[in-house]
């Protein structure tokens, strides 16, 4: 038990689906380091680079063709905040990996902008991970992401990387750009692994 | 001691400056407070063991209610010191749940617990030698003058611009300090962006940033300031996306969102 604070009530959340320290918002806050990209659609590809050079790569309408899932979860932010049972849609992470050869256990998620974060594999397949392109039964608003952005809903939001531009498969866990500056490597909310 | 922060830069360098502590649950003493407006109260915190840090880093502060029950909100720090007191500015949310206790009831001697400083990115060094070009709404500013205060503390030559746009005049923060220091250092100049009402014999009307109006009042790109932008999230999101417009390179804007909500204003 902390330090009490005597005459701070605060508001019990009915809900005892957040992580600890996470309290509920119906908002959407937005928290990037810098200005959002703008890439127009016939720009964008989504990309996956493993070993032996391989690459593979799909234009905008080769994504949209690939089979759409539609998704339902609660997201945590690091800053504390939650969102619950936001829905969203796009392609599973197993579907792009289904003609990827790799021994690799780990990935750097690269956004156009120049963002990175790193993901375990582990965590990005067996439908844990989507690309997607619609929140709410809406394009993705470019503030939010789009056109797509990586969704990871069991860690911390900043691992859904936004203007998601592909992922590139290494050996070892590198610190993408939060984790660098000061945020844990893994994120998992339920753990609070917020900070390193 | 002093601490020296490192100038070694990099989004993959891995280097850590003062994040030894940063995630741990630390207690904290309440030294001071002041109102700074009608809603909005500087809190004088002391850290046992604190050893300054970076300007532009943010607290988490942790509350307890007698039956356990815990809130946790962010909150940027707004002095700049090297020893074991830091500032906090907060601005009360009028159905918020814990800036309401922290404007109102929190007392001085009263202790409370907190996480950080932390941030490694949204944070200026005096090492830093590039022209800065401070950009904020609202309460935005607070992390904007942690950065003048580090750079008035340093023997840094940057020169500093802040564009400061608020609601009216007693809406202001740090109103005093602001004017004294953009009197007082040729190497600071404030400008004011008044959105609702002005001071008596303001030369312009009132009303939001424009684009013109933005560009008319910072460093030129020739300058190649870096530059700092945090407020709500529409404010933020309407500057950078001028400022890139604009030839600003992406990468010399960083930008922090303000708040716990990211709803129209």
């Amino acid at each position: 038990m902390g330090i009490i604070s005597s005459g701070f009530r605060g508001r019990r959340s009915e809900n005892a689906a957040l992580p600890p320290g996470q309290h509920e918002t119906q908002d959407f806050p937005v928290l990037t380091a810098g200005p959002a990209p703008l890439i127009p659609a016939d720009e964008w590809e989504f990309f996956i680079t493993a070993e032996d050079g391989q690459r593979l790569s799909w234009s905008w309408d080769e994504f949209m063709a690939l089979p759409q899932e539609e998704i339902t979860q609660d997201i945590h932010c690091v800053t504390s905040w939650s969102k619950l049972g936001t829905t969203w849609r796009g392609v599973s992470v197993d579907t792009l990996f289904e003609n990827v050869e790799t021994t690799r256990d780990f990935a750097t998620a690269h956004s156009f902008g120049g963002y990175t974060t790193n993901v375990p594999l582990w965590d990005l397949l067996g439908g844990k991970a989507w690309v997607a392109w619609e929140f709410d039964h809406e394009p993705l608003e470019r503030a939010h992401g789009g056109p797509a952005r990586l969704l990871v809903p069991h860690l911390y939001f900043w691992k859904s990387a936004k203007w998601v531009h592909g992922l590139e498969l290494t050996d070892e866990d590198i610190p993408g750009f939060w984790e660098s500056n000061g945020y844990h490597l893994h994120g998992n909310p339920w753990r609070e692994e917020r900070y390193s | 001691m002093d601490i020296i922060f490192t100038a070694i830069r990099g989004v993959r360098s891995g280097i850590r400056e003062a994040f030894a502590v940063s995630s741990v649950w630390r207690v904290a003493e309440v030294v001071g407070g002041e109102l700074e407006n009608a809603t909005a109260r500087t809190i004088r915190l002391r850290v046992d063991g604190l050893m300054g840090y970076l300007a532009g880093q943010h607290i988490d502060i942790r509350l307890t209610a007698e039956d356990g029950y815990t809130a946790i909100r962010s909150y940027s720090v707004a002095s700049a010191s090297a020893d074991e007191h830091l500032e906090i500015t907060v601005d009360e949310l009028p159905d918020g749940e814990v800036s309401p206790y922290l404007v109102r009831d929190l007392a001085v001697g009263d202790q409370l617990e907190i996480r950080g400083p932390v941030g490694g990115w949204f944070v200026w060094r005096p090492a830093d030698a590039n022209p800065v070009q401070l950009i904020g709404g609202g309460s935005g500013v607070v992390p904007l003058m942690s950065m003048i205060r580090a750079r008035q503390a340093s023997n840094s030559a940057a020169p500093f611009r802040l564009l400061y746009s608020l609601k009216s005049p007693d809406s202001s923060l740090y109103r005093d300090e602001l004017h004294r220091l953009d009197q007082e250092s040729a190497k600071l100049m404030v400008d004011y962006v008044y959105t609702r009402s002005t001071p008596e014999g303001w030369p312009a009307a009132p009303g939001r940033l424009t684009s013109e109006s933005l560009l008319g009042k910072i460093f030129p790109t020739e300058e190649k300031p870096d530059v700092f932008v945090c407020g709500q999230t529409v404010f933020v999101e309407t500057v950078s996306d001028w400022l890139v417009m604009a030839g600003y390179p992406p990468e010399s804007i960083k930008t922090e969102r303000f708040g716990g909500t990211g709803g129209i204003q």
